[in-house]
């Protein structure tokens, strides 16, 4: 059912006020013919064993039909925004890994970005190379515990997560040989990354990536014809073209709905204009897509590792222009943005020439594919709804900030 | 009793034990956690709980969506202000007996986002804490440890007597205040029955 039906569903009969509980302005809701003119209020979390985190809604029903859903934020405020503007240039890093703490690598990169713009430094070839193929991992293991979550809302209990979890492993024991933190990584840095590869590391990483298709194959025999899964998705919380694009939805949501952006192929940062790699895109926008487009652009994202792998030079791997200490771009502003797994992940500093950004703006995918959650679930069933919330890919920790 | 003697019964065939170990036993292998995360410590509570860690093994895999049929508060993550009052809700919720673990930098003092004017500075504050894992996030294994810790403390736990624990005595709350999220900061502060603040003796030690 799309949005529009169900506001004439909602349309149809008496009219009724929604409590006074709800707070903010008074909506004028009307119930449906057949029900006895009375709407439920229900609050979903923020503890709620599929809400993933401390996320509330507020929702409307009427039986079992949602005709109103709202969003309450907040609940992971943590203030990073303003410790930004409080701290150092790279002060701000560690924080940035906390954001979005399953891809605390491409947080940084992005944050890198930003400050790499501002300060004009670059990073040298090698740096780039790892921080492609440490952004592809992470795009792994992100998609992957989507796929898993997902089918733990849809009530396959433990599972596939914990297919999904037995791969994350995998790569989080390559980022801890390499950064010290499985999950925290705080490795790149202004104008190039932390520290060189350890010895072994590269081969290490082929065995995973080379190992990984076989652990989709697996993953897509059992899930993808799955009759369960396909009854609960196809169809369900369908966001249209026009919707997505107005919204300024981005990531693998939005190329569910059929619109042809990635960063890595409209803007490309980085060295990604360097690979072979295709952008998949859905057809219907619904949640049955959105799921396989994580599911193939995994397959995409161990192309480029390959390749990457393979061509990855030596070399030094900070830009020798930076400095750490007595760190003072010059006054001005940059913004930086990278694809990251959930959509466009940007940071937008602004520099008045003293160690401390003047202002420190993160622009959160999350967060703002968050706000066509209503469009997506009215006239749905409220169990449609935790399935929606899943395969927007939320992170409260990006939403909140 | 006499340990000699136990083992001569039990060469016997006969096993003698406690009233008061047989019902720590139970008590200590059982613990179901409340399947409640707040932050980035969620993921690696989720972690422990899957394949490479299994939490299983000490019998703690079944996380309860239901406050009511937990036994275990794991406080995985920041908690906010806005956060607080609904967490100690959740933990005046659960059934005694009922054990609390801070888990990770933030849970235990507010970790790096300490300085935000958000964030709560610690959850003992307003709850008695069992065991407290250092980490940002902690690794499984450190949860793994703090589990073991907790076991341990439950199985030394004495049914009567002065130290008895808390479900077993009648003038002890097993339910705290809740906060209110007010205008500035929560009201109160702090829940002085459970957290005051440490104080700094200048001149003594050292």
């Amino acid at each position: 059912m799309t949005p529009d039906h169900a506001h004439q569903k909602a349309g149809g009969g008496g009219e009724g006020t929604l409590p006074q509980a709800w707070g903010g302005p008074s909506y004028e809701l009307r119930s449906s013919p057949e029900g006895d003119g009375g709407l439920l209020e229900i609050s979903m979390g923020p503890q709620h064993p599929s809400t993933h985190g401390v996320f509330r809604m507020d929702v409307v029903l009427d039986g079992e039909r949602v005709v109103k859903l709202k969003p309450v934020f907040g609940y992971l405020h943590r203030n990073h925004e303003k410790i930004g503007e409080g701290t150092t240039y790279l002060g701000s890093m560690p924080y940035t890994d906390r954001l979005d703490y399953f891809c605390s690598l491409t947080n940084n990169w992005a944050y890198a970005l930003a400050v790499e713009k501002l300060a004009g430094l670059e990073a040298p070839e090698r740096a780039q190379y790892i921080r492609v193929i440490t952004a592809e991992l992470t795009r792994l293991q992100n998609h992957a515990c989507l796929g898993g979550f997902l089918l733990q809302d849809m009530g396959a209990s433990g599972t596939p997560l914990m297919y999904a979890f037995r791969e994350r492993e995998k790569i989080l024991d390559l980022f801890e040989s390499l950064t010290g933190a499985r999950m925290m990584c705080n490795y790149m840095r202004f104008g190039g990354c932390r520290c060189d590869l350890p010895p072994g590391w590269l081969e290490q990483a082929r065995t995973v990536v080379a190992e990984f298709p076989k652990f989709l194959d697996e993953f897509e025999s059992l899930l993808n014809g799955n009759e369960i899964l396909m009854s609960r998705t196809q169809g369900v919380g369908v966001l249209p073209r026009d919707l997505a694009i107005n919204a300024s939805i981005t990531g693998p949501v939005l190329r569910a709905s059929g619109v042809n952006y990635d960063i890595r192929k409209a803007e490309p940062y980085g060295i990604y204009d360097r690979f072979q790699f295709r952008v998949p895109l859905g057809d219907h926008g619904d949640v049955y897509d959105r799921y396989m487009m994580r599911v193939l652009e995994m397959r995409e994202s161990i192309k480029i590792l390959e390749q990457a792998m393979a061509a990855i030079p030596g070399g030094p791997i900070m830009d020798p222009k930076a400095k750490i200490r007595g760190f003072r771009p010059k006054a001005g502003e940059a913004y930086g943005r990278i694809e990251g797994p959930k959509g466009e992940l940007g940071f937008y500093l602004i520099s008045d020439g003293s160690p401390n950004p003047c202002r420190y703006r993160v622009r959160p995918p999350s967060f703002i594919n968050l706000t066509v959650l209503e469009d997506m679930c009215l006239g749905h069933h409220v169990a449609d709804v935790v399935v929606i919330l899943g395969s927007v890919d939320i992170v409260l920790g990006e939403v909140d900030r | 009793m006499d340990e000699q003697l136990r083992h001569e019964l039990g060469r016997q065939g006969i096993f003698v034990t406690t009233l008061e170990e047989l019902y720590n036993w139970g008590r200590k292998n059982s613990l179901w956690p409340l399947g409640f995360g707040l932050a980035c410590c969620a993921i690696e509570m989720i972690a422990t709980s899957m394949a490479r860690f299994d939490l299983a093994r000490f019998g703690a895999e079944v996380f309860r969506p239901s406050p009511r049929q937990a036994d275990l508060m794991i406080v995985a993550g920041t908690v906010t202000k806005k956060m607080a009052p609904q967490v100690v809700r959740l933990y005046n919720q659960m059934a005694e007996p009922k054990y609390v673990i801070a888990m990770g930098a933030c849970a235990i003092s507010g970790g790096p986002f300490k300085q935000g004017y958000n964030v709560l500075k610690g959850i003992d504050r307003y709850l008695p804490v069992d065991v407290h894992i250092p980490g940002c996030p902690p690794r499984p294994e450190a949860l793994l440890d703090a589990f073991m810790a907790l076991q341990q403390k439950i199985a030394q736990q004495s049914l009567t007597g002065e130290h008895r624990p808390r479900h077993l005595r009648a003038d002890v709350p097993g339910e705290f205040p809740v906060p209110v999220f007010g205008a500035h900061d929560l009201q109160p502060p702090s829940n002085p029955q459970v957290w005051s603040a440490p104080q700094m003796r200048r001149g003594e030690g050292a």
